[in-house]
C-alpha cells in the first residue's frame, strides 16, 4: 500500500510570531521555518506503518514556495521514498491545497493519505476533512491510535468528551493528532541519504487546479493582551461581578 | 526559549563566514546548505530532548561512589547514546571510519545547541570525540578499529588523563611510568603506574567501557624517568580489556566541585597492582606535541562551552527582565503609576547590552576559529592553509581564555538582572556561573594562555604571525572607514598599541620580566580580536537584509563594544609596555 503525507512549511514552534507592520499576515522574513508538528508526527505514521510491513512506500507531499522542498527533504530523511512539491507563489488556503491533493490521489493510488489535523500556522483543522469530502473517502480525524488489518483502519480520535474509537474502510484519510506518536528526528546519516531520494516539482496547472485564494484576508492582529485580574472578596462579590460588568450570568 | 537563535547562527555561518562556499569544497561536497540545515535542527531538537531537561537534575544528583565505581544519574547514558546514535560523534569524521565528513564549522555549530542545552552532560561526547580524534589521526588500525568505533557508536567513552596531583600547569613534571612489555596486536604494550588527577568522565556508569588516553613517561636506560616534557609519550589505557576483563585501572575518588557537576570528575590509579595494561600511540617521547595537536580544537570546545553557557545565561536575564515589573521610569513623580519592566531601566539595558556583546562576539569568534580548522585542512593553496594554521594558532588562546572570563561575566550579569531571585537555586543562571566558573581553570589556566599568546605564539617568532593576523584586521578597518569611522580608528589604535607592547617588550633581556605580565597582554590581546570581530559583524550585518531589529540589534551591541570596552584596552597596556615590573620584583614577605 502506497501512503502520501501532505507535509507543510510553517513558522518554527519556538519563534515567537510577530504581526506584520501591514498588518496583512505574520513577519516570515528571517524566521525560522520547520515541517508543521502535526505532519511531522503524520510522517512518523507512515514509517512506521512501512517498518512493519504494511506501507510499501511512502510519499511526502509539500506545496507553496520552492523552499518547501526543505520541509519534504526533512520528510525523506525521517524515512519518506519519494516527494512531490506542488510550486506555487499564491497564498494556499485548505480548499486549494485539498483540490491539488486530490488529483495527486487520483494520479499516484494510494491507499491512504496520513495528514497533521492542523497546520500550527492558521489552526485551520479543514484541509483533511476537505480532502476526504472530494474523494468520497471514510476520515478519520485526530487520530491518537491508529491500527490497520484486512483493508480496514481502526481509528481512536480524540474528542471532546473522550475517545471515539471508528472503522474505516481503506482507502480513508487520516489526521494525526498530538498524542499519536512520538516523531523521530532525522540522523545525520539519513539527511545524508535523503539528498538523494527523488523530489518532482509540478505546478498546480498541472494538477488542472486554480489555487486563487476564495477567502480574503481584511487583517491580522495580535490576540488582545490578558488585562490582570482583581480579587473578589466572596461569592456574592463574584456572581454581582460575573452577572453585572461581564454579563456572562 | 531557543538554545540558540537560528538567524543569528545562519547569519554568522552563512553571511559572515561564507559556510556556503565552504561547502563546495572537494572535501565537503557531499553536504550543502540545506542539508546542514536539517542537521542543525536534529542538534537543536535533541538539545531540548535530551540535554536540556536534565540541567538541573545532573547537578542536584551530584555523582556518587559505590562498590562498582562512580555512579552517575541515568539520562547521561540516554544523552550519549542519542548524540551518538544521532552521527553526531561519527559526523566529524572521514567516512572511511564511518563518519560524514562534517566541515568543523559546522560540526561546531551543532556542538553549539548541546553546550547550549547541557555543557556539563554533553562533556562526555565532547571528550570521547576528541578521544577518537586523536586515536584516528595517530594510531594504527587496529586500534581505531578496536576503540574509535565503539566510541562513535555511543557505547564507550573516552577520556583524557594529563594532570596529576603534583602536575597540572606544569606536564613535564607528572611521573606516571609505562614499562614495555612486549607487542601485540594492537600495538607496543606498556604495564602503567601511576595517579591522574582531575579526569573528567574518569569512571562513571553511563557506557559500557571508558578508554583513556594516559600521558606517561617510559623509563630510559638507567631506569630512570626523563626530565621534562620531552620523554612524555601517550597510551590507550581502556577500563576494560577488549575481552571484557578489568584492566588495572581504578577509581580512588571524586572530586566535589563547585558546579560542572554533571561530568564526573575522577582520582585514578593506574597500576594498583601488576600495573595497568596500554598501548602507545605514535613515536616514543612525542606524547605532548601528539595531544597538542588535538589541544587547538579542545581548547576551541572549551571556548565554545564557555560561549554558550554565557548565552543561555543572557536569554534567560532577558526573558526574565521582559516580565519583571519594578520601579517606574527615572524623573517619574506619579507614584501610583504602574511598574515598568526592568528592561526598560537604562541600567538594566547597560548589563543586556554587555552580555550581548560578550556572548554573541564569543560565538562568533568561535565560529571564527572552527572555519580557520577547515581553512588550515582544505583551502585552496598550500600558502593558504599555513596562513590559516598560523592565524588559527595564534587566537585559539583568545578563543579559550575570552569566552572563559566574558561569557563568565555575562553569567555574573545574569544573575544581577534577577536580583534576588538570581542567587537562589529556583532559577538556572546561579548553575550556569558555577558551571562556566570552571572554565578559565582547566585545559591551561588564563596565565598559562597568557604566557603560551605573548611569549610561544607571538615574541618567540619576532611577531610575523601577529603581522599575518594584522593583516586581516587592517582589510576590516579599510573597509570600514566611511560607515563605522569611530570604530575603524579605536581599532587600527587598539592594534597601533599591540604592536608597539610587543616591539617594547622584545628588547627585554630577562624572560621572566618580559613574560610577567602576560595575562594583562592576554585581556588587551582579547578584546583588540573582539573589536575586530564586532567591527566586522557590523559591516557584514550592513551589506545584507536581515530585517531592521536584527541589525539594529547587531550594531548596537558593537557600539556598546566599542564605546565601554575597548577603552580598557590602554589600561591593560599601560604596565606592560611599561615593562612594570613591580609583580616580578615583589617579595613573598611583603603581603
Ligand atoms: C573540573 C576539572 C576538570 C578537569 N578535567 C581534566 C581532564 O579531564 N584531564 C586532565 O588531564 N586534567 C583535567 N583538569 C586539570 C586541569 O587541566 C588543571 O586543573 C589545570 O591545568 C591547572 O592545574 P592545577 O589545578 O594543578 O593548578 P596549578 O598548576 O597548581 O595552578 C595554580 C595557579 O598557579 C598558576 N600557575 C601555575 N604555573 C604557573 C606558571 N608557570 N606561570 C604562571 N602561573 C602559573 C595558575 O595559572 C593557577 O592560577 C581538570 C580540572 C578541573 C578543575
Ligand atoms: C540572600 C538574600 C538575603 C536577603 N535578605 C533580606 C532581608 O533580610 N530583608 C529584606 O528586606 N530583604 C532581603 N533581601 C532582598 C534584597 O534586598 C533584594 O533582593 C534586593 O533589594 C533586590 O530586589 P529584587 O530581588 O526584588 O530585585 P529587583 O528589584 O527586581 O531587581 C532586578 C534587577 O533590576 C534592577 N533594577 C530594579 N529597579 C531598577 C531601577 N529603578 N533602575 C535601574 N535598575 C533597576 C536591579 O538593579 C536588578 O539588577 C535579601 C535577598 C537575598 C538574595
Amino acid at each position: 500500500m502506497k501512503l502520501l503525507v501532505p507535509v507543510k512549511r510553517v513558522v518554527d514552534y519556538n519563534v515567537k510570531v510577530r504581526v506584520k507592520s501591514d498588518g496583512m499576515g505574520v513577519e516570515t522574513a528571517g524566521v525560522k521555518m520547520s515541517m508543521n508538528p502535526f505532519d511531522e508526527i503524520a510522517i512518523e505514521e507512515a514509517v512506521r506503518l512501512k517498518e512493519k510491513g504494511i506501507a510499501s512506500e511512502i510519499i511526502a507531499v509539500s506545496m507553496g514556495i520552492a523552499a518547501c522542498q526543505e520541509t519534504i527533504r526533512t520528510a525523506l530523511a525521517m524515512g519518506a521514498d519519494r516527494g512531490i512539491l506542488v510550486e506555487t507563489d499564491v497564498e494556499l488556503q485548505p480548499l486549494a491545497v485539498a483540490k491539488m491533493l486530490k488529483a495527486l490521489v487520483d494520479k499516484e493510488q494510494p491507499g491512504m493519505v496520513i495528514m497533521g489535523k492542523q497546520a500550527i500556522d492558521d489552526d485551520m483543522n479543514a484541509t483533511g476533512q476537505m480532502l476526504a469530502a472530494l474523494l468520497g473517502w471514510p476520515q478519520g480525524t485526530f487520530a491518537s491510535k491508529l491500527d490497520i488489518a484486512d483493508g480496514t483502519a481502526t481509528v481512536i480520535r480524540e474528542i471532546d468528551g473522550g475517545l471515539e474509537t471508528v472503522a474505516l474502510t481503506l482507502p480513508a484519510v487520516v489526521t494525526a493528532d498530538l498524542r499519536l506518536n512520538e516523531p523521530r528526528y532525522a540522523s545525520l546519516p539519513n539527511i545524508m541519504k535523503a539528498r538523494k531520494k527523488p523530489i518532482e516539482t509540478i505546478k498546480p496547472a498541472d494538477l488542472g487546479v486554480d489555487p486563487a485564494p476564495r477567502l480574503t484576508t481584511l487583517k491580522v492582529v495580535e490576540p488582545a493582551k490578558r488585562k490582570a485580574g482583581v480579587k473578589v472578596a466572596n461569592v456574592a462579590e463574584l456572581v454581582a461581578k460575573l452577572r453585572n460588568e461581564a454579563k456572562v450570568i | 526559549m531557543t538554545i540558540l537563535d537560528r538567524p543569528t547562527l545562519d547569519f554568522l555561518l552563512y553571511d559572515w563566514l561564507g559556510g556556503e562556499a565552504l561547502l563546495t569544497r572537494p572535501a565537503f561536497a557531499e553536504h550543502n546548505r540545506e542539508s546542514v540545515a536539517s542537521m542543525l535542527d536534529t542538534a537543536a531538537r535533541l538539545a531540548e530532548t535530551h540535554f536540556l531537561p536534565c540541567f538541573k537534575k545532573s547537578d542536584r544528583e551530584e555523582p556518587s561512589q559505590n562498590e562498582h565505581g562512580a555512579h552517575v544519574i541515568p539520562e547521561i547514558r540516554t544523552a550519549i547514546a542519542a548524540y551518538a546514535q544521532a552521527g553526531f560523534a561519527a559526523a566529524p569524521f572521514p567516512a572511511a571510519i564511518g563518519g560524514l565528513g562534517l566541515p568543523n564549522l559546522i560540526h561546531t555549530a551543532a556542538t553549539a545547541f548541546f553546550m547550549g542545552a547541557n555543557v556539563p552532560v554533553a562533556s562526555y561526547s565532547m571528550l570521547t570525540v576528541g578521544n577518537a580524534g586523536l586515536i584516528a589521526h595517530f594510531g594504527t588500525q587496529a586500534q581505531i578499529e578496536t576503540f574509535v568505533t565503539p566510541a562513535l557508536e555511543g557505547r564507550w567513552t573516552g577520556t583524557m588523563c594529563l594532570s596529576e596531583p603534583q602536575a597540572g600547569s606544569s606536564l613535564a613534571d607528572i611521573v606516571t611510568k609505562a614499562i614495555p612489555e612486549g607487542e601485540d596486536g594492537l600495538g607496543v604494550r606498556y604495564r602503567l603506574f601511576g595517579n591522574k588527577m582531575w579526569i573528567s568522565g574518569g569512571d562513571h556508569d553511563a557506557a559500557d567501557n571508558i578508554v583513556h588516553l594516559v600521558l606517561a613517561k617510559i623509563p630510559g636506560p638507567d631506569g630512570k624517568l626523563i626530565a621534562g616534557s620531552k620523554g612524555i609519550s601517550i597510551f590507550i589505557v581502556p577500563k576494560l580489556m577488549p575481552d571484557g576483563s578489568r584492566n588495572d585501572v581504578t577509581l580512588a575518588g571524586l572530586n566535589h566541585k563547585m558546579g560542572f557537576r554533571g561530568t564526573t570528575n575522577c582520582l585514578l590509579n593506574f597500576g594498583e597492582r601488576d600495573g595497568a595494561i596500554g598501548w602507545r600511540v605514535g613515536e616514543i617521547g612525542q606524547g605532548l606535541p601528539i595531544m597538542f595537536q588535538m589541544m587547538n580544537e579542545a581548547r576551541i570546545g572549551v571556548g565554545l562551552g564557555a560561549t554558550m553557557m554565557g548565552y543561555r545565561g543572557f536569554q534567560l536575564a532577558l526573558d526574565y527582565a521582559r516580565t519583571r515589573p519594578q520601579g517606574r521610569r527615572t524623573g517619574t513623580r506619579d507614584v501610583s503609576s504602574k511598574q515598568i519592566p526592568i528592561i526598560e531601566h537604562a541600567d538594566v539595558k547597560r548589563m543586556l547590552l554587555a552580555c550581548k556583546s560578550y556572548t554573541e562576539g564569543a560565538l562568533a569568534l568561535i565560529l571564527y576559529c572552527a572555519k580557520l580548522v577547515d581553512e588550515s585542512k582544505t583551502a585552496d593553496t598550500a600558502q593558504a592553509r599555513a596562513e590559516a594554521d598560523a592565524v588559527l594558532g595564534l587566537l585559539t588562546p583568545v578563543a579559550k581564555t575570552w569566552p572563559s572570563e566574558y561569557a563568565l561575566a555575562a553569567n555574573d550579569i545574569a544573575i544581577q538582572v534577577h536580583g534576588g531571585y538570581g542567587y537562589t537555586r529556583d532559577f538556572d543562571v546561579e548553575q550556569l556561573y558555577r558551571d562556566n566558573r570552571l572554565n578559565p581553570i582547566h585545559e591551561g589556566t588564563t596565565g598559562i594562555q597568557g604566557l603560551d599568546l605573548l611569549g610561544r605564539k607571538i615574541l618567540r617568532d619576532g611577531g610575523k604571525i601577529l603581522a599575518q593576523f594584522a593583516t586581516r584586521v587592517a582589510a576590516t578597518i579599510k573597509a570600514a572607514k566611511d560607515d563605522f569611522p569611530a570604530e575603524a580608528n579605536a581599532l587600527q589604535a587598539a592594534m597601533d598599541a599591540i604592536a608597539a607592547t610587543v616591539h617594547a617588550l622584545a628588547s627585554v633581556n630577562d624572560e621572566a620580566e618580559m613574560l610577567a605580565n602576560a595575562t594583562n597582554f592576554l585581556s588587551a590581546f582579547g578584546h583588540t580580536v573582539l573589536g575586530f570581530i564586532w567591527l566586522d559583524l557590523a559591516l557584514c550585518i550592513s551589506q545584507g537584509d536581515h530585517g531592521a531589529h536584527f541589525a539594529a540589534g547587531k550594531h548596537a551591541a558593537c557600539r556598546y563594544f566599542y564605546s565601554f570596552e575597548m577603552p580598557k584596552i590602554a589600561a591593560w597596556l599601560a604596565p606592560v609596555i611599561a615593562c612594570d615590573n613591580l609583580t616580578t620584583r615583589m617579595q613573598d614577605e611583603w603581603f
